[in-house]
């Protein structure tokens, strides 16, 4: 069936000859995956991929550090992404990796604003940064998605830019360019920078499915009557599928739309997405004074 | 464009609704080494060199195929019959050696065209294989269809 051939082609970039170009700086050219794979893993930290199990009495929470400051965490690893491909793309002493780069670079920034923002909104929805806080809040109400649609639609738009997938897969647009930042990269140093990109994929799912969708919590999970590990692990399944979901959603409209021209791109980004982000939210923060007086 | 139509959403939606459907269309693809797709009745593959009924070559070696063949990709030497060998070749001059060079056949089908004695035809076998390009110079051992005397 093939079922093992994705495991053979990432495996096989280990026996691929590594180049480093002559005029490299080889530091910062080793550095640059590296920090690429470095920050698409460590988002995963604060992700509640769970609730609590319990070994016996020993309770083991499946969130790696619940911090109180989950979402700006996230931010900040997401934005140290770009150095990855700043880097690396600098470090190629390629005329065409360096474009790449700054194509890159400034479409990630760019996509950052409307997307912090669109976030603001549902903090101020939340009240609490803490990604088991919002999750736990859901599991007891509605999703946020009913809270925030608009918002939500906004956070999808950006994630698929902050994420360079398809329509905005800019960065390298395979098939019009002669590559993107990693031009210049082989073996499973290229292997990091496209591990690095399906990793910020599956995060991003799992933070919008953390965010909007409930996370690990799933309706009636606490009138089922089920053991609390049993629940649990439903809830670990739940939120599998919620994320697997959204990884379809990425791959589905990757099927459908072509890519943006790069100007589109940018007015997209910063003359429609910011201000219908703070249109957001300000209509949020009017909705909530009001309903408090 | 209008409002609504600025807002590319319901297009989308629309479109992604298109590439849907398509996840439940019948795959046009075929898993080709474990399906075959049924050829063509006119499908030009590989040649093969005819035989007669009583199993003699049909080959007079005329050279008319090789004159046909626009990439040159045919080479023959003729012999004379000798007597004793009336079983071995139907008439009295025969193609001693007979080579096709698959590398250079363009598989135009000139030379099934030109043949008079209906001598050489191609078959639906393609797309061979070989570590070296000597092997793709097919010989009389590689194009010669059995004898069916000798089968039976």
């Amino acid at each position: 069936m093939g079922l093992l051939q994705p495991l053979a082609d990432g495996g096989k970039l280990f026996f691929k000859e590594e180049i480093i170009p002559i005029n490299a700086n080889r530091a910062l050219f080793v550095l640059g995956p590296s920090l690429a794979m470095l920050t698409a893993c460590m988002t995963g930290a604060v992700i509640p991929w769970g609730d609590v199990l319990y070994f016996g009495d020993l309770p083991v929470s499946l969130q790696i550090a619940d911090i109180n400051v989950g979402i700006l965490y996230i931010f900040g690893v997401v934005s140290l992404g770009v150095y990855g491909i700043m880097i690396g793309g600098w470090a190629s002493n390629n005329k065409f990796s360096l474009l790449a780069a700054v194509r890159g670079a400034s479409q990630i920034i760019s996509y950052e604003l409307a997307m912090g923002m669109s976030l603001i909104a549902l903090l101020m929805v939340t009240g609490s940064l803490s990604l088991k806080d919002i999750v736990e809040q859901q599991r007891h109400g509605l999703w946020n998605i009913c809270y925030q649609p608009f918002g939500f639609l906004l956070f999808l738009i950006c994630a698929f830019a902050e994420c360079n997938r398809a329509p905005f897969d800019l960065p390298e647009a395979e098939n019009e360019l002669n590559g993107g930042y990693h031009l210049e990269y082989s073996s499973m140093k290229l292997g990091f920078y496209l591990f690095a990109e399906y990793i910020n994929m599956f995060v991003s799912s799992a933070l919008m499915a953390t965010l909007y969708f409930g996370g690990y919590a799933f309706p009636f999970m606490d009138s089922l009557g089920w053991s609390p590990n049993l629940i649990t692990i439903a809830g670990i399944a739940a939120l599998f599928i919620k994320t697997i979901g959204f990884i379809f959603f990425f791959m589905w409209v990757r099927w459908t739309l072509p890519r943006f021209r790069y100007d589109q791109l940018m007015k997209l980004g910063w003359k429609v997405l910011i201000p219908l982000a703070l249109l957001n939210m300000l209509i949020t923060a009017a909705f909530i004074l009001w309903t408090q007086h | 464009m209008n409002f609504w139509e600025r807002m590319y959403l319901p297009a989308i939606i629309k479109g992604l609704g298109i590439t849907f459907k398509h996840l439940f269309r019948k795959k046009a693809t075929v898993r080709f080494p474990e399906e075959k797709r049924q050829f063509s009745p006119v499908f030009r593959g590989l040649h093969i060199l005819n035989r007669d009924e009583e199993g003699r070559e049909r080959c007079t070696a005329c050279g008319l195929c090789a004159v046909a063949c626009p990439a040159e990709a045919i080479t023959m030497e003729a012999a004379e019959r000798k007597p004793g060998e009336e079983h071995l070749y139907r008439e009295e001059k025969y193609a001693a050696r007979y080579e096709i060079n698959m590398l250079r056949c363009i598989f135009c089908g000139f030379c099934e065209e030109a043949c008079p004695k209906e001598a050489i035809y191609m078959t639906e076998t393609f797309a061979p294989a070989n570590y070296q390009r000597k092997g793709f110079i097919y010989g009389k051992d590689d194009l010669l269809i059995p004898d069916p005397k000798a089968k039976a």
